[in-house]
């Protein structure tokens, strides 16, 4: 597979790691409950199709990206640096 | 006309020591070979003759040589069948000693002088094989044999069955010392990449390197040019060879195309990767110097042309596996490109126009057609006549229902249109079926191909994004059309990658016809009807198999085990779904295929490891004191990447041990030194850094103010302990966390996903500078003493101006920028200073000498690991993975009152269950006994279960500062229980011996040597 790292260009799979799932959001602060982060940590959809995704590119700048990648082809449609996708998300754009 | 013999000729003209090796068949001209460089080889010790340019398979049947093995399961004479990758028969071990090389295709083996080949699966000899046998007991051996047969007693399995099976049922034996060669890695990059240089390949390459696109062309063969070069066909007016030869010169005449020949496209990945295995030396008997045997290309193209060609089919009729049955397209590549006879009276067994190419080749060659059987009732007038003229019988509407030979052909036994049967003498039969798209790389990618029903084949259908089919690997099977449909691809390619790229003109070629009626299995065969050649399937299998209700085809193919060979069923899967196909009355693509999967033909593990190899297998880590370490002679551990010191042997230590208690013994008592670079430190700055602290680790960080340290625990967000380290704060949002060696990687991967995906609204950065500072323990109650020599004159050291958990910026040697920490793992009053890597070994150096007056001594990770146990702290063997925070007996320390990674998991029943075991210290009650650790716990007198099972023992030491060995371990309710007993049960080794539990800190539990 390749992956084109927002910051460093496309780059072999072999420089990434994998996370999975980017949907989950933590539940944050001293309210959260345990049934809401026993969902957060452990229950993940498999959907056949697009997927938004965690890789962490451990062998160039270290950024933990979303990707979206068609589960049936592995087709990459699109691949963005999680923080910016996360502050979007935090602003409540739909991300 | 050559005289006609038809007597066995195998072996008969090796050649007697001395004399130079004849080949009697090999034609007077012609040929792409070097008649003037004559090679000597052996096969089974015969020594035989053979020129430069000749493959093992072509050089064996110009000795006249057709046996050259046995089959797999019924031990049946084999002989060569094709001449290319497809080959399932003529499997040879090659080369000798530690080079020898099992199940290679003799097919593809080039020639070199002095070539040693071994036949495979005979015993004791080719000829006479004992275990033929087999054959006779076949019903045995029909399909499912293994379920039906071997069914009990179990017990049997190993120790009967299968030993006796794999004997009998073997191939090659592999060579048993190390490879003595080396393997190369290359990675290239390229607009448009070309698989195979057949016409079609060579006409996209010239298409695609026209338009100015970066082209690479690999090809399998060392001779490129596909067909061309194996039939005697006219492109422009010129020989086939000679527009091969042509292209070739323009393509090496572009700057940006390279061309890979000797390579092999094996895979086809994600994202338009491909592997290929250049056989950089497999054709000469030794890579020369510096040159690796074989090179792993990883392509990575941006459109590619697939143009890989077809595979011809087998008919299936009885005894068509016998030595001289050959593929009709193998025959020719024979007689024009290697100019080798494969027999001198041969007979054709056709059903389609393209076999009858045959005739006019053999006659040309100078050897006699005996009879053309084509299955179709009717032909084209001219393939007749020309047949006709030849001298040879035409027989339509009939076949070949079976061969007679004792270790090769000699007749063949045919029925006519009208039933009649005869015997035709001949020795090579030349097989024509039709053939099949080479569809295996285009579905690597879990895309199957799609029935044809013009062609009777099965061909690509939605290939793999980027990648076009072209040639006869798309299913265009004339000349012409593999010309045309080649170049297109070619110039679509370049265009697709922003080049101007036309289709060539098609150069004009001879006429062709392609008529064909494919026929899956010959009725009323004699003797067994061969589908899978190398895994001994024949058509009466297929028919058990569809009895059997196996019939779905990944059924039948496990049932069988039809196309699950190393040649993965190249000649024999279509074969088998056509029999299936009429069995069950259905068309072929309602049967299915199978997937393909990577390598197209085997590839050597060797080209995969390329040159990770044995030390080289991963980078290793030496620590900024490893040059002195080893001067002292240290005894190094890996951990990890790291090379790290273990312990550092001095004359008169008789053992480990003895260095070890030395050692710890001397940092008790006086002071010692330990580089404990190999921790992971992660500088951490920014206005939140003491937010984002306090939200990744578990115990409270608030109150830490500049200058001082603390012990940090992190937890997985499942509630499990991830590490611990420490945090120091040396400005007000600066920072710095250290990790184990074990997992730094891991806590700066955990750390970026906290501080990229978590909380991007904080305000920090933070980056590894594991690599930047070299960091050394320097511990015992001469520990201050020894530094003051080493840190720059005006920092107070003293316990009041620089107390335990204190840290500060410092200089050493005059100005050097140095940080010391006031932390201590070994339980005494010990310091940790960092220096910039650079100046690390000059920092070791002096510190040793600073400290030489107070008797310092060098310490390793042994000592290191025997203190901490002393000392009851967690390490790697604690902190697993499996344990909480709690179990490892830090619960207490945890914040209360903030939110932190894992705090909500920790708390859920299991993890807080009071049954749990927890950290606790253990020592023999016979002080004379040794711990293991792996030993479990059981209650005295409770015989061994999972039920009784009370935890385990995680690390171990001998102390020398107790005088006896002491454990850590984890135990139910262990801080509840100390002072009772209970057995520590290590059945592996034979260890039951009764341990008392205790407190985890078995020295200065009051912390009296730390504060001082």
């Amino acid at each position: 597979m390749r992956i084109r790292c927002p910051h460093c260009g496309e780059r072999d799979n072999g420089e990434f790691s994998y996370l999975g799932d980017a949907a989950p959001v933590r539940p944050d602060g001293p309210n959260a409950s345990a049934e809401a982060m026993h969902d957060y940590v452990y229950l993940r959809d498999n959907p056949a199709g697009l997927h938004r995704e965690l890789w962490y590119h451990a062998a160039g700048c270290r950024s933990w990206l979303v990707v979206t990648r068609d589960t049936r082809s592995h087709e990459i449609h699109e691949v963005a640096p999680a923080r910016d996708v996360a502050l979007s998300r935090r602003r409540g754009e739909v991300a | 006309m050559t005289t006609i013999s038809l007597r066995d000729t195998d072996s008969a003209t090796a050649a007697t020591p001395g004399s130079a090796p004849v080949q009697p068949f090999r034609t007077a001209a012609g040929g792409l070979i070097d008649r003037r460089r004559p090679l000597e080889f052996t096969f089974d010790g015969a020594r035989y003759g053979g020129v430069q340019g000749d493959t093992l398979a072509s050089a064996l049947l110009a000795n006249g040589v057709r046996l050259v093995g046995r089959s797999f399961k019924y031990h049946r004479p084999r002989g060569i069948l094709t001449a290319g990758s497809e080959e399932p028969n003529a499997l040879v071990e090659l080369r000798s000693g530690a080079r020898r090389e099992p199940n290679t295709r003799a097919t593809t083996a080039e020639l070199y002088e002095g070539l040693e080949a071994l036949s495979q699966n005979r015993w004791p000899s080719l000829r006479y094989d004992a275990l033929a046998v087999n054959a006779l007991a076949a019903p045995i051996f029909a399909a499912g044999f293994y379920y039906k047969t071997f069914m009990w007693p179990a017990a049997f399995w190993e120790k009967l069955y299968e030993p006796l099976i794999r004997r009998a049922a073997g191939l090659g034996r592999a060579a048993h010392a190390p490879d003595p060669d080396t393997y190369d890695k290359a990675f290239a990059f390229c607009d448009v990449l070309v698989i195979g240089g057949g016409p079609a390949g060579l006409s996209a390459a010239l298409a695609a390197g026209r338009a100015g696109a970066r082209v690479i062309l690999v090809d399998e063969d060392h001779r490129i040019g596909g067909r061309l070069v194996a039939d005697r066909r006219e492109v422009a007016g010129r020989s086939g060879a000679d527009w091969v030869a042509d292209s070739l010169a323009e393509l090496d005449s572009m700057p940006d195309v390279r061309i890979l020949g000797r390579t092999t496209l094996f895979g086809v990945y994600d994202h338009g990767a491909y592997g290929a295995v250049e056989r950089v030396s497999d054709h000469l008997a030794s890579p020369p110097a510096h040159a690796p045997r074989q090179r792993m290309w990883r392509i990575t193209a941006r459109r590619a042309v697939l143009a890989a060609g077809a595979i011809e089919r087998p008919h299936v009729f009885g005894g068509n596996d016998r030595p001289g049955v050959m593929l009709a397209g193998a025959v020719r590549t024979y007689l024009n490109r290697y100019g080798v006879l494969p027999g001198r009276r041969v007979a054709l067994f056709t059903s389609s126009d393209d076999g009858w190419r045959t005739v006019s080749d053999v006659v040309a060659a100078g050897a006699e057609v005996a009879a053309v059987i084509d299955t179709r009732a009717s032909v084209a007038p001219g393939l007749r006549h020309g047949a006709e003229a030849a001298g040879a019988r035409v027989i339509l509407g009939g076949a070949v229902i079976g061969t007679k030979g004792h270790l090769a052909l000699n007749a063949i036994e045919v029925v006519t249109a009208d039933g009649r049967g005869e015997t035709i003498a001949c020795d090579c039969l030349a097989m024509a079926n039709g053939w099949n798209p080479i569809v295996h790389l285009d579905s690597h990618l879990s895309r199957r191909p799609v029935w044809d029903a013009a062609i009777h084949a099965f061909v690509p259908d939605a290939l793999p994004s980027g990648m076009a089919a072209a040639g006869a690997a798309s299913g265009a099977f004339t000349l012409a059309s593999c010309l045309e449909t080649g170049g297109r691809a070619g110039a679509e390619a370049a265009t697709a990658c922003g080049f101007a790229g036309t289709s060539p003109e098609v150069p004009r070629t001879d006429p062709e016809s392609v008529g064909h009626a494919p026929l899956w299995r010959v009725p009323g065969s004699k003797g067994k009807a061969f589908v899978d050649f190398q895994n001994d399937v024949a058509a009466s299998d297929v028919e058990l198999a569809h009895r059997e209700g196996f019939r779905a085809v990944e059924l039948l193919k496990r049932y069988t085990t039809l196309g699950m060979a190393t040649d993965q069923g190249k000649t024999s899967n279509l074969a088998g779904l056509g029999i299936m196909a009429e069995l069950t009355g259905q068309p072929i693509p309602s049967v299915g295929t199978t997937m393909f999967r990577p390598p197209f033909t085997p590839v050597a593990i060797g080209a995969f490891a390329g040159h990770h190899r044995g030390k080289d297998f991963r980078a290793t880590r030496h620590v900024p004191s490893h040059a002195w370490c080893e001067e002292q002679g240290a005894v190094f551990v890996e951990t990890g990447l790291w090379l790290r010191p273990a312990y550092f042997p001095r004359a008169g230590e008789s053992d480990w041990l003895e260095t070890v208690n030395r050692e710890v013994n001397t940092v008790r008592a006086h002071v010692g030194v330990c580089d404990v670079t190999t921790l992971g430190k992660i500088d951490i700055q920014g206005r939140d850094a003491l937010a984002f602290i306090e939200r990744v680790c578990a115990n409270p960080f608030g109150t830490l103010p500049v200058g001082k340290a603390r012990y940090a625990v992190l937890l997985r967000e499942d509630g499990f302990v991830l590490d611990d380290g420490t945090v120091a704060r040396l400005g007000e949002s600066h920072f710095v966390m250290t990790a184990s060696t074990a997992n730094a990687a891991r806590v700066m991967q955990h750390l970026e996903f906290c501080r990229q995906w978590l909380w991007p609204e904080l305000d920090l950065q933070m980056i590894s500078v594991s690599e930047q500072w070299a960091q050394y323990a320097v511990a015992g109650p001469r520990a201050r003493d020894t530094l003051r020599a080493v840190i720059d004159p005006g920092f107070d050291l003293s316990n009041e101006a620089f107390p335990f958990l204190a840290c500060a910026d410092v200089t050493v040697g005059g100005g050097i920028p140095a940080r010391l920490l006031r932390i201590s793992f070994s339980g005494e009053l010990a310091y940790e200073l960092a220096v910039p890597a650079a100046h690390g070994d000059a920092a070791w150096r002096a510190i040793l000498q600073a400290g030489a007056g107070h008797g310092i001594t060098a310490y390793g990770s042994e000592a290191l690991s025997v203190m901490r146990i002393e000392k009851g702290h967690a390490a790697g063997a604690e902190i697993n993975g499996q344990t909480t925070a709690r179990d490892l007996g830090l619960g207490g320390m945890l914040a209360r009152k903030k939110d932190y990674i894992g705090r909500l998991m920790k708390e859920r029943p299991a993890l807080t269950d009071p049954d749990r075991p927890i950290l606790v210290g253990f020592r023999p009650v016979d002080p004379g006994q040794r711990l293991r650790a792996g030993a479990h716990f059981l209650a005295i007198g409770a015989a061994p279960s999972l039920e009784a099972d009370e935890g385990s023992m995680t690390s171990v030491a001998f102390s020398p500062s107790l005088g006896h060995w002491i454990g850590l371990g984890l135990i139910r309710r262990g801080p509840e229980r100390h002072g009772q007993r209970v057995r520590a049960y290590d059945p592996v080794r034979n260890g039951d011996i009764e341990v008392e539990i205790c407190s985890p800190v078995f020295v200065d539990p009051n912390e009296e040597k730390l504060r001082v």
